[in-house]
């Protein structure tokens, strides 16, 4: 498999992905799945600062991400896929393409609005419907900001976090 | 602040910027609001885009990041998008910190050359000295 992380961080490339994951991981691409960012080169270059050497990122829509999800999957670079919100990662799986791949929860910060799960995850009432529609399409969904951090499955989130 | 001197912000992950801040104010004995500490703990990038904006307030700034990437230095370029009279300044160090507040009267423009050339100055290595004859650690 070829897509090595599916996640999702509203803050998109930044340190834990690129040095946490990307150290774990090793990806040489970073896919970034995001409307407004595929349409805004300066926020592109603002993003690709964050790439370290070896990396390349490719900003795409959802429905361009749609059509070649199945050849990132086959193709062999090592991929790390990003969505800024679970909406996003909701319509990126309406053509089953997640069922039975792991989804990560890696970063949704404080905003009016939203409710603490985790340190890291605050959710307001949309995304924790996205949450369990991301179920329903069969992809197993877990929090975990870095590598050696303790996973929580996202039975637990919708319940409130951490027992 | 009483004077009309910039205001400079200090956005780094975690307590860094609390931290070089509480450095400077020992140091230097700054006037409150001289140096404002954000750090990105816990905020969504727009919430810090938002303090960083808050922190600024209008003033003219200097930006101060500890990376030229991620969300703080995302959330530092954002603002001077948006934003006269601000500038940022990536890879801060206690060294360029010190050099701001004494030097806050200059303009932006003059300043952002200053705290560069300043910062990258302070990044020394220093080599133990080369063994002396006669030196009691080459002595059996």
């Amino acid at each position: 498999m070829a897509i090595l992380l599916f996640r999702v961080d509203e803050r998109l490339i930044h340190g834990q992905v690129v040095v946490g994951w990307g150290n774990e991981l090793r990806p040489d691409t970073i896919a970034v799945v995001d409307d407004d960012l595929a349409e805004s080169d300066w926020e592109q270059d603002l993003y690709r600062l964050g790439l370290v050497e070896g990396m390349h990122a490719v900003f795409e829509t959802v429905a361009d991400a749609m059509d070649h999800l199945d050849g990132w999957i086959a193709d062999s670079s090592r991929t790390v896929l990003l969505t800024r919100d679970i909406t996003t990662m909701l319509r990126l799986a309406g053509a089953g393409q997640l069922r039975g791949r792991e989804v990560n929860i890696g970063g949704l910060h404080y905003a009016s609005g939203r409710d603490a799960v985790l340190p890291y995850v605050y959710l307001d009432a949309d995304q924790r419907d996205a949450l369990s529609a991301l179920l329903d399409h069969g992809a197993d969904v877990s929090a975990q900001d870095l590598p050696g951090g303790r996973r929580v499955r996202a039975e637990r989130l919708l319940r409130g976090g951490e027992e | 602040m009483s004077d009309s001197g910039l205001r400079g912000i200090v956005v780094a992950h975690g307590a860094m910027a609390g931290g070089l801040v509480d450095a400077v104010q020992s140091i230097a004995g700054i006037e409150e609001g001289v140096l404002v500490a954000v750090s990105n703990r816990g905020l969504s990038p727009q919430a810090l885009a938002d303090r960083v904006r808050d922190a600024a307030n209008g003033h003219s700034s200097i930006v101060f990041t500890d990376l030229p990437s991620g969300s703080c230095g995302s959330a530092a370029r954002m603002l001077i998008r948006n934003t006269s009279g601000v500038g940022v300044v990536c890879g801060v160090n206690l060294a360029m910190l010190l050099d701001f507040v004494t030097h806050r009267h200059l303009s932006v423009d003059e300043l952002l050359e200053r705290l560069v050339t300043k910062a990258r100055d302070s990044i020394q290595s220093v080599a133990a000295p080369a063994p002396q004859h006669g030196d009691p650690a080459v002595q059996g």
